[in-house]
């Protein structure tokens, strides 16, 4: 791949959009019947699957229960067909350890969960397609599900990926962008009070980039927002129309 | 074995001591421990010791064929095991959070980061690479092991010497170390962890928290950059949530101190290379200091003293006297005597936890000791500045109330005493223990 301009001069990306220009978002919720919450997104051609249970009672060992929060569990799963070549991915390898956690701590700092002491919440990702920006369609997807579910959060979680190529800061980043080795970061954001609930960046930027590479996290993390509270409407005024309000 | 736990009055203890911007170790906010590097005999070993944090890092190299998609590019891996010896609570099978967390980041940081020209690894493309094994083990855990073992990992690599290889054709040399030199890894850059610690939801934040310190934090953040001030990593981890203009802040510290960090590195090894230069000894067995190797090492802390005596001097002139030394004692009845005097006692104000109190050895700003009964260890109760003391029943650790017509009954424990003395019953102070009078 070598010679391929992630920025034209004209400032156009390779699928041709503009630096700080997201990919389409389109998003469901409800798509599973037994699940307490569940949720569809498409960034592109990322497509992520999200599915919470709870809160209920603690599996497992009754020692892990928090006495006065919920516990927050969260599984992240790739697809063998989600690349472009079939990779099988066992279960508990160290990238989907890691994504779990991350996943977790997203989490744990946006949902109430001293509303539910003693209890646990199971947040399931699965990645059907990985088209770059996974970390940023998990957490989308587990809030629109955790909302599905009807568990109070603090706010929407919010993420979007971000990279730097010259000198310009691109938004959401797909995986071509990604494969080229410029510098990545991942943010998942609050949009309400500007809080970063986690932060993640690989490979060299200098330091004097970070913030606009931030800032251009930041806004296009309020943008996924815009998208996502959409959605959320709609699915409400669906619903109310089926219940017959 | 579990975790012991933390218990609340030393996690309020450090919270209030982070607030009031003290550490326990006495450094300030934005200082290091001392970082203090060794190197074995082998090249590509070295131990580094933060504090008592201490990581041994090892490389080892190995000619292997490349992976499938990368045919003209080594091979890194990375490894960091957390030792049984380093904490009570990491046992095989129990540590796989931190475990993980630990590892990845290693390997974000210096995989991704690419400081190692993976390109001049190659030997033959396609068939032939070598394969950089870098093996990182946790041997004492006093907090912040990601800092550590970032600069064990680099000082490893940049220590190591990988055999020489020459290619002629399809002829393909590998030459032992007494043939030729070893040749080091060409490294571009030397990344280095910064862990910044946040307390009470970020409004305060340390750098290189200790295990204590770890235990009541509320998240952490780490940033790696190299002396060029390029950020190779940055992870944000447990359940803060930060403010962009945190992290830039932190980004801004952690350029300093990773400059500090980087000449450190780079005066240990050129240390090193001209020790071995020039035939003197080298090795852990030199650099692990004097008498006994299991000796308890204790850094010497450097103190200033130059103005003691104009301090000692105003502490003593501001301090007041000390009180006068104790009254002779006073003899209440035959065989009862009383030296110095009672507090007030404070028995109104009894809580219930306070009944299951045993009266075994009733230490308290007075006793008053039966001069007679002195050897079988038996005391006689009674506190009080005013009144006679009591006497009671002989029989073993009888609750008496004792009925006061203007005041509530008081309960009063006694133990066992010989003298048979009565007393009427009226006003009388009770014996007053430590324990009521802290929880008043």
């Amino acid at each position: 791949m070598a010679g391929l301009e992630l920025l034209s001069d004209q400032g156009y990306r390779v699928d041709g959009r503009r630096a700080g220009e997201l990919r389409k978002i389109q998003a469901r919720m409800g798509v599973f019947a037994q699940a307490d919450g569940s949720a569809y997104i498409e960034q592109g051609n990322t497509k992520a699957l999200a599915v919470v249970y709870g809160p209920h009672e603690i599996r497992g060992s009754r020692a892990r229960a928090l006495p006065d929060r919920a516990l927050v569990n969260c599984q992240y799963s790739s697809a063998t067909f989600s690349t472009g070549e079939r990779k099988r991915r066992p279960h508990g390898d160290r990238k989907s350890c890691e994504m779990g956690l991350h996943l977790r701590q997203t989490f744990e700092a946006a949902i109430l969960t001293q509303l539910h002491p003693r209890s646990q919440i199971d947040i399931y990702v699965q990645v059907l397609q990985a088209d770059g920006g996974t970390y940023a369609a998990c957490v989308n997807a587990a809030t629109l599900a955790v909302l599905d579910a009807g568990i109070p959060m603090r706010d929407f979680v919010c993420a979007c990926s971000a990279g730097f190529v010259d000198n310009t800061a691109l938004a959401d980043l797909s995986h071509v962008e990604e494969a080229a080795g410029g510098p990545q970061l991942a943010l998942a954001l609050l949009p309400a009070s500007g809080q970063i609930a986690l932060l993640e960046m690989d490979a060299r930027l200098h330091e004097d980039h970070l913030e606009q590479v931030l800032e251009a996290a930041a806004r296009a993390a309020r943008d996924v927002h815009t998208v996502l509270d959409r959605v959320v409407r709609q699915h409400v005024r669906e619903a109310s129309i089926l219940l017959g309000d | 074995m579990k975790e012991t736990p933390l218990s609340n009055c030393e996690r309020r203890f450090l919270l209030r001591a982070i607030e009031e911007k003290k550490r326990l170790d006495g450094r300030q906010t934005y200082d290091y421990r001392n970082i203090k590097i060794s190197f074995g005999t082998d090249y590509g070993c070295c131990i580094v010791e933060l504090g008592k944090t201490r990581v041994l890092g090892q490389v080892s190299c190995e000619l292997v064929s490349p992976k499938l998609n990368r045919a003209t590019e080594g091979i890194l891996f990375f490894n960091l095991e957390l030792s049984q010896m380093a904490a009570p609570a990491f046992e095989p099978g129990r540590q796989s959070d931190l475990l993980v967390k630990l590892n990845r980041l290693l390997e974000r940081c210096l995989r991704n980061s690419k400081c190692i020209d993976t390109e001049s690894l190659c030997v033959v493309a396609g068939e032939k690479v070598w394969q950089i094994r870098v093996d990182l083990h946790l041997l004492n855990h006093d907090g912040n092991i990601i800092d550590a073992a970032s600069i064990a990992a680099i000082v490893a690599l940049c220590h190591f010497r990988r055999p020489d290889v020459s290619v002629q054709g399809e002829e393909v040399t590998l030459y032992t170390p007494e043939e030729r030199d070893p040749v080091p890894l060409s490294i571009h850059h030397m990344p280095i962890c910064v862990s910044f610690a946040f307390f009470q939801q970020g409004t305060y934040l340390l750098v290189d928290p200790n295990e204590r310190e770890e235990r009541v934090m509320d998240g952490l953040l780490v940033i790696a950059m190299n002396k060029h001030r390029e950020i190779c990593t940055i992870q944000s981890s447990g359940g803060i949530m930060l403010l962009k203009d945190q992290v830039l802040r932190c980004s801004k510290i952690a350029g300093v101190k990773v400059l500090e960090i980087t000449e450190l590195i780079q005066k240990a090894l050129e240390n090193d290379q001209k020790v071995r230069k020039e035939g003197g000894k080298f090795g852990f067995a030199e650099s692990i200091a004097s008498q006994r190797i299991t000796a308890f090492k204790m850094e010497k802390a450097p103190i200033d003293t130059s103005d003691v005596e104009e301090k000692a001097e105003e502490i003593i002139a501001e301090a007041e006297p000390p009180s006068e030394v104790v009254s002779n004692p006073v003899l209440w009845t035959p065989g009862t005597a009383q030296i110095g005097e009672g507090i007030e006692n404070s028995w109104g104000d009894l809580e219930e936890s306070e009944k299951e109190e045993e009266d075994e050895d009733g230490t308290d700003e007075a006793i008053i000791l039966d001069t007679i009964k002195m050897d079988t260890g038996v005391e006689v109760s009674n506190i009080g500045s005013q009144d006679a003391p009591i006497v009671l029943s002989d029989s073993e650790e009888e609750e008496m109330i004792i009925l006061e017509p203007d005041k509530n009954p008081k309960k009063i424990r006694t133990q066992t005493i010989s003298a048979k003395q009565e007393k009427a019953p009226s006003k009388k102070p009770v014996k007053k223990r430590k324990k009521k009078r802290a929880a008043n």
